[in-house]
């Protein structure tokens, strides 16, 4: 399966810039195909959480207001080069992936 | 610079001396606009100019910047990737139908056939690709197929310089044809590409900065908005229906003939797909 998740994350100076974005389609469940008439199922993320170094520092719980391919961007402190940042996130149908990428 | 003038017109004498005028006329055409606009705005470099309005608002650029670095149109690339390198129904794939595969061809087209007396743009090569190889050819206005192949294919030109010839009787009318489309004034509120894009470059409709013609066409198909995906000739039909004009229909000959003139502007600028455009 192809990767979904994208991450960059690099140290600025002494503050680590994480970026993240997901290839995902974010349906609501409120948008009719306009083709078959029918309504689009809702699929959409639930949970992130970002680790820094085996430490937690985002957590979010998502929902159907969140735009399709979303993207994450956030700094944090007390990191350093090398560290290893995971992204993990989980959707309402239970798909889930997790990511790996080091700070440069 | 009186001097410049005469060398200027001696060469050009020299040239329809020698049958070569076509090329000259392109060439001039195209250096009359670089002069132009370096003189208008003097900070900006050349290679600048395929940000298009973007040169204008820095705090644009770098919003633009930003998105750049992580673009939300991956998925609709990648979907390209996969129809460029399914084979067709024969089992020949697209890049047998290119030239060195496709990579770094971009920039010749659209070109003037000689054989078919008419203009080829990029996206007529791919659907002349699919009837030579026995599928059904694509619409022209069908962003879902044509426009994401496209999209791809064209981005295995990244970095090429753009490289339109305009070269026998045949090519430069054809050049000539789109150039007057470019100057002729059309629709109610009766104005021509180049009342907006030559000598209002730079100012604002509205809230919006107007984009000079060198560089604007380098980086198609791109992406607006939210993530729609637009080619060149989309751009021209929703361009003249701000006009109030009829567009004329995507893949037109009317349209590729613009097309023709309108990217030799752009030659020696090198080629980037997909950007984002407000």
């Amino acid at each position: 399966m192809t990767q979904l998740t994208k991450i960059r994350a690099t140290m600025q100076v002494d503050v680590a810039d994480i970026r993240i974005i997901v290839t995902h389609p974010m349906e609501t469940g409120q948008r009719k195909d306009p083709k078959t008439g029918q309504v689009v199922p809702p699929h959409f993320i639930k949970n992130v959480t970002v680790t820094v170094g085996g430490k937690t520092v985002m957590e979010a719980q998502w929902s159907q207001a969140v735009s399709k391919n979303p993207y994450l961007g956030f700094r944090v402190r007390g990191a350093k080069a090398g560290d290893k940042v995971v992204v993990h996130w989980e959707d309402n149908k239970g798909e889930s992936e997790t990511t790996e990428a080091t700070l440069a | 610079m009186t001097m410049k003038r005469l060398i200027r017109i001696l060469s050009t004498i020299g040239a329809v001396a020698f049958g070569a005028s076509a090329v000259a006329g392109a060439e001039d055409d195209r250096r009359h606009f670089v002069e132009l606009y370096q003189n208008r705005f003097a900070g900006i470099q050349l290679a600048d100019y395929v940000y298009g309005a973007l040169i204008f608002s820095a705090d644009a650029k770098a919003q633009y910047d930003s998105m750049m670095v992580m673009p939300p149109w991956q998925d609709v690339i990648e979907q390209g990737r996969k129809m460029w390198e399914t084979p067709l129904k024969n089992g020949n794939t697209y890049a047998s139908c290119f030239p060195s595969e496709g990579k770094n061809v971009g920039g010749n087209y659209p070109y003037f056939d000689d054989k078919l007396g008419k203009v080829v743009t990029f996206e007529m090569a791919i659907n002349r690709c699919r009837r030579d190889n026995g599928e059904a050819e694509y619409k022209y206005d069908d962003m879902a197929t044509m426009g994401t192949l496209t999209v791809y294919a064209r981005s295995l030109s990244d970095g090429m310089s753009v490289n339109i010839k305009v070269e026998g009787v045949g090519a430069q009318a054809a050049y000539e044809t789109g150039k007057r489309f470019f100057y002729s004034r059309r629709g109610q509120l009766n104005f021509a590409c180049a009342n907006c894009h030559v000598g209002n470059a730079g100012n604002r409709v509205r809230n919006e900065f107007l984009s000079p013609v060198i560089g604007q066409t380098t980086h198609w198909p791109l992406f607006r908005g939210e993530g729609d995906l637009w080619t060149l000739q989309r751009r021209y039909v929703a361009c003249n229906a701000l006009t109030r004009a009829v567009p004329f229909a995507i893949g037109s000959e009317e349209y590729n003939n613009l097309e023709y003139f309108h990217s030799y502007m752009s030659n020696g600028l090198p080629m980037h797909t997909a950007v984002w455009r407000k």
